[in-house]
């Protein structure tokens, strides 16, 4: 059935998801509230429960500072979440970024640019190398090196707390999409991207696929950020079992066949 | 095929050489560019911070203390502040520290950047201990130097009459009156910044400075020996002598020394 909220379901959702967390930590700084005070680097839930940023953490430490008790519950709660629903969930449904990246993506596609530039020049795992390198120069420096360059904490800091100049970091960031390179910082440089995906390989929620159902019609792909992951469509019933997958569910949405669908992930095969 | 084989092999091997390359090239630049934005060395922390080093080290950016402080002194430097990114700093001429007995700001960091124990007396918090920097006052624009009498800091001072004294001293120019001089004492002063806050001139005769910038150091060659306390400093003290080209011999010998052909 192809009305607009079968199509665009989990899109509505996730901008709802995305805005409505920007919206929790604008209102704690700017009229007080306590249900989200801080930002995505650390918070509080409620006034009590402490998130971190695991990844953040993970530079603290590599930096050789003491890691505190609240440190270490905030990063292990986000931790074993996004061990559980899918480590680059955080992606799609959290991540300030991924509004700009995904308006890339579409312009890109109304434009025509991804029939004119079929390969794109560089390799999904630059981000990997990203992660390492930045582990490395947070060790040597003593100083937690992406968080000082992290265009997301730029942006979603400076939405929540006054942007200064980081309106540049976000036109940069869809500029560098849009005629560099395609899913350029999300699917290629994001070292954070790069963190959640490899807990993601670990997680329950994984989108299925239903070869019996599809009619090749790879509308899936055109929309995929991580399309590397769909390998399997039209060819075989698996899982997507690949970290790198988002769950961003745009898969699951313009399938007009329900050839995919989210599943929990079974163990036993 | 063995042809095919070695091209495969160089190519892999360049390959690598590039990737190599590339991150060196993309590391390098990370590294100094985190390293230059982090040397700012004049930026004013909330209390307890650690010291500047540990402090970028440890503070994840979260705002919490932002969120935290009543007054909208804090801010997280945000891109073109010039400031260690996302760090949270204040601006005493715009808005000072107004030293909450209950340091709201302190408790609420999760990473221990904002350290409690050193705002802390007897386990019980206490703002007075605080080591935001230090008042500095420049003497030429301070019209109270001038003997016009002024004295808003001295009054503005959480810590009346501690960390900032009044001197007095004779105006010689007019013979009649008395110059009513402030003097920072900086082992009191707890760099909240009321003072440069309050100072009337158009810009502030007096401003705090991280300790640090402040500060000099007389090092331990220099002991006030009528000081019970500064003496303590020799408690550990050894004697090393050090023996030079020079030294090897006696101080006499050693100046006369080379002179034989004069004679």
């Amino acid at each position: 059935m192809q009305t607009v909220w079968n199509n665009y379901r989990y899109l509505i959702l996730r901008r709802f998801s995305q805005i409505s967390i920007l919206v929790l930590y604008f209102g704690a700084n700017v009229w007080g509230w306590n249900i989200l005070m801080g930002n995505l680097s650390s918070s509080l839930l409620f006034g009590i429960v402490p998130l971190s940023d695991p990844y953040a953490a993970l530079q603290i430490f590599a930096a050789g500072a003491v890691l505190t008790a609240d440190l270490l519950i905030g990063a292990g709660i986000i931790t074993l979440f996004y061990l559980t629903v899918g480590g680059r969930a955080f992606c799609s449904w959290v991540c300030p970024i991924n509004i700009i990246t995904d308006f890339s993506a579409f312009v890109r596609r109304t434009l025509g640019f991804d029939s004119i530039q079929k390969r794109q020049p560089a390799t999904r795992n630059i981000r990997y190398w990203v992660f390492v390198m930045s582990l490395i120069i947070s060790f040597i420096l003593g100083i937690t090196a992406f968080e000082f360059i992290s265009p997301i904490s730029m942006v979603h800091r400076g939405l929540v707390f006054g942007l200064g100049l980081g309106w540049a970091a976000m036109l940069i960031i869809f500029l560098f999409d849009l005629f560099v390179l395609k899913n350029g910082w999300c699917g290629h440089i994001c070292p954070l991207g790069a963190f959640y995906s490899i807990l993601g390989k670990f997680s329950l929620i994984k989108v299925q696929h239903d070869a019996d159902r599809c009619t090749g019609c790879m509308e899936c792909k055109v929309v995929c950020p991580e399309k590397q992951v769909l390998f399997m469509v039209d060819k075989e019933s698996l899982p997507v079992l690949s970290g790198e997958c988002t769950s961003c569910a745009r898969c699951i949405e313009v399938c007009n066949h329900e050839a995919l669908h989210f599943s929990i992930r079974n163990f036993k095969n | 095929m063995s042809e095919i084989k070695n091209n495969d092999r160089r190519e892999f091997i360049l390959d690598m050489a590039r990737n190599v390359g590339l991150a060196t090239l993309g590391g390098l630049m990370w590294s100094a560019y985190v390293d230059e934005v982090t040397a700012s060395t004049l930026v004013l922390r909330p209390p307890g911070a650690l010291k500047e080093k540990d402090f970028l080290r440890a503070c994840i950016k979260c705002g919490l203390c932002v969120e935290a402080c009543p007054y909208d002194t804090l801010m997280l430097a945000a891109p073109g502040d010039n400031k260690p990114m996302g760090t949270p700093y204040f601006v005493p001429r715009d808005m000072p520290c107004y030293m909450c007995t209950d340091i709201p700001c302190v408790p609420v960091c999760p990473t221990g950047a904002l350290d409690e124990s050193s705002v802390s007396k007897d386990g019980v918090l206490d703002i007075n201990t605080a080591d935001m920097g230090v008042a500095v006052i420049d003497d030429n624009s301070c019209i109270a130097f001038w003997g016009i009498q002024c004295d808003a800091c001295y009054r503005a001072c959480p810590l009346l009459g501690e960390a900032i004294v009044i001197e007095y001293s004779k105006n010689e120019r007019t013979g009649k009156h008395a110059f009513l001089k402030p003097v920072v004492v900086n082992d009191v002063c707890t760099g909240c910044g009321m003072c440069e806050k309050a100072c009337v001139t158009e810009k502030a005769a007096i401003f705090v400075l991280p300790r640090e910038t402040a500060e000099g150091k007389a090092g331990d060659y220099y002991i006030k020996g009528w000081d019970k306390n500064d003496e303590k400093r020799l408690e550990n003290a050894t004697s090393e002598i050090t023996t030079t080209e020079i030294s090897k011999e006696s101080a006499i010998d050693s100046l006369n020394d080379g002179l034989e052909d004069l004679y």
